[in-house]
């Protein structure tokens, strides 16, 4: 844990060009999130939550305002920059949880860092890798395709790859979505254990009262605007 | 580019249309390639076979064997001309032969019959004695062996074979090869019309010192009686060779856009398809170029495959048919040419994906709840 925000967004405004008419997805937000905090960020469908977390994740590049990643400010950066920010510094955690399907549950571990190519590559992924799906409970599924696992499993494929690269900021988009209660329950746990344990910081998108139950901090988005 | 592997091994039946319809084109590519090949290989052997650097006919004969005729006075200019090393005379005649010695049998074999001075590549350096010629090992398949006797033409005038040399056919037909004095005598008996007198051949074979410009000072030493051609325009002038081989390239190529299409339609359907698994790719930090060369990865694995398949069927295709059968012949220069113009196919084909996979935006990896 350092002192360092994992993420610091100030006056982050974010606009498309539709036809000759301006539209803003998120108006002069500022967040900032500590190197452990686990945020919940909710709001109606539309509010802006995907546009903040896609340019807290480096998805998306700020209209205005910066955005300062791990003591970085990306706000600038050029697209291939932001693929190694991506690929470096922030974990995902997707609503389809089914990432490359022919992949085994450590092969889509793995696959991060190949993606690398071979120069940026670790040494170390193989081991990493192993390592996470035991601290997971999968270290017997670790050759697993997803058809060969339950719902519950695969979320936690999808926590552990997005703790590959050991990141600064995982961001969940909806990581309960598609479980029911009980396994819903236990992934929110796992997300709290995994983050807390790391220190590592989280940002999710929810809808889910379970996961606000378990943020350090709620952050509630309305039409692109941050609730204060 | 190992994901885009291990995608091939673990889900092959996805590319199975795919591999199957590119195997199919690479064996009608190399079955055309084989055919081009046999059909030229058959009209051109007898002069590839030349160990020499010029063809020399005469200028009013429009670089044809049949028509030129080269008499002594125009070869003692060719002779002199500064840069010949050697000259030669070569005289053809296109007859029916009976192997066998029977004059009356119906058992017709289409042969051509030189005469020669300069050894072509595996015949004696001093040509048969006179009645006696060096067979081309195509007649084998029609019956002809050492010690044959071929009754040539409506006069059936024997020939006896005495052995056999490689790959010198001409015009299709087998070849018979003699000194200038059978071919002399044999074209006297059976066509009477087209015989010369001693001094007299139909074109001359010469070998140079190498210096670049021997063709045009013989077509001048002789006046303009003769037009020197290098033995690789020779061939070229042969008939039908020029026309055969501009067919077959012609639908060799549109059969290499035939396999660029099915590539191209193929990998931008299988690219949509995956356009929300690049988005998560992306997002996880996969660069655009990195997505694109997988393409292209499984784009040449599945045309290797293809290929392997279609060059495998090429040569147990040659080594099936009987010779003289079908002019095929499965080369290894052709089917490497096979391979390079479908992979050329293939990456080309993935290159219509390009965009699209560079297009991929990774935010769209996160949903559209807001």
């Amino acid at each position: 844990m350092t002192d360092t925000p994992a993420l610091r967004m100030d006056g982050v405004r974010k606009t498309y060009e539709v036809g000759d008419d301006e539209v803003v997805a998120l108006d002069h937000a500022d967040l900032t999130v500590g190197s452990d905090e686990i945020v919940a960020l909710v709001g109606p469908s539309g509010s802006g939550k995907t546009t903040l977390c896609s340019i807290a994740g480096g998805l998306l590049s700020p209209t205005e305002g910066s955005v300062v990643l791990a003591g970085d400010d990306i706000s600038r950066y050029s697209a291939r920059q932001l693929t190694d920010v991506r690929r470096t510094r922030v974990g995902f955690v997707f609503q389809s949880v089914n990432l490359v399907p022919f992949l085994t549950a450590r092969e889509k571990l793995v696959v991060v860092d190949e993606l690398a190519g071979r120069k940026a590559r670790r040494g170390d992924a193989g081991r990493r890798a192993d390592q996470l799906l035991e601290e997971l409970g999968l270290a017997d599924r670790a050759g697993n395709t997803p058809a060969q696992l339950s719902g519950g499993q695969k979320q936690r494929v999808a926590i552990g790859r997005a703790l590959m690269n050991e990141p600064a900021l995982v961001l969940f988009d909806e990581p309960t979505s598609s479980l029911d209660s009980k396994l819903g329950e236990q992934v929110v746990e796992l997300i709290r254990e995994e983050m807390k344990s790391r220190g590592t910081a989280a940002v999710m998108v929810t809808h889910d009262d379970r996961i606000t139950h378990i943020a350090d901090r709620t952050v509630t988005i309305e039409d692109g605007h941050i609730a204060a | 580019m190992r994901l885009a592997l291990r995608e091939l091994r673990r889900r092959p039946g996805r590319f199975a249309v795919a591999t199957v319809i590119l195997t199919l084109i690479a064996l009608l590519l190399m079955f055309l390639g084989g055919l081009l090949d046999g059909l030229l290989a058959s009209s051109t052997g007898a002069y590839r076979a030349q160990e020499a650097d010029l063809v020399v006919y005469s200028s009013e004969a429009r670089d044809s064997l049949v028509r030129s005729r080269i008499d002594g006075d125009v070869r003692a200019d060719v002779e002199g001309v500064e840069g010949v090393a050697a000259v030669g005379g070569l005289g053809s005649v296109q007859l029916g032969g009976r192997p066998g010695g029977d004059p009356g049998s119906k058992d017709l074999v289409a042969t051509v019959l030189f005469g020669y001075e300069l050894a072509p590549r595996g015949l004696p350096d001093v040509a048969p004695p006179q009645g006696t010629v060096v067979a081309d090992a195509a007649l084998q398949a029609e019956g002809v062996d050492a010690g044959t006797t071929l009754l040539l033409g409506p006069a059936r005038t024997p020939v006896r074979v005495t052995g056999f040399v490689d790959d010198t056919r001409y015009s299709g037909q087998g070849s018979l090869w003699g000194s200038l004095g059978t071919w002399r005598a044999v074209t006297r008996a059976n066509r009477p019309g087209e015989a010369v007198g001693d001094d007299v051949v139909q074109a001359l074979v010469v070998r140079t010192e190498g210096a670049a410009g021997v063709p045009a000072a013989i077509d001048a030493a002789t006046e303009g009686a003769t037009d020197s051609l290098t033995v690789a325009g020779a061939i070229e002038a042969l008939p039908g060779v020029s026309e055969q081989r501009a067919t077959f390239n012609q639908i060799i190529g549109v059969t290499v856009v035939v396999a660029l299409v099915v590539v191209a339609l193929f990998f931008a359907l299988i690219t949509v398809e995956r356009t929300a698994l690049y988005g998560i790719l992306k997002a996880i930090g996969a660069s655009g170029p990195t997505l694109f060369v997988g393409v292209v990865t499984q784009a040449v694995v599945v045309t290797l495959l293809a290929s392997a398949v279609g060059a495998g069927a090429a040569v147990s295709l040659d080594a099936a048919i009987p010779p003289g059968a079908i002019p095929f012949e499965a080369t290894t220069g052709r089917l490497t040419s096979s391979v390079i113009l479908l992979l050329v196919a293939a990456v080309a084909g993935c290159a219509f994906s390009l965009r699209r996979v560079l297009r991929v935006d990774p935010a769209s990896a996160i949903g559209t709840g807001g």
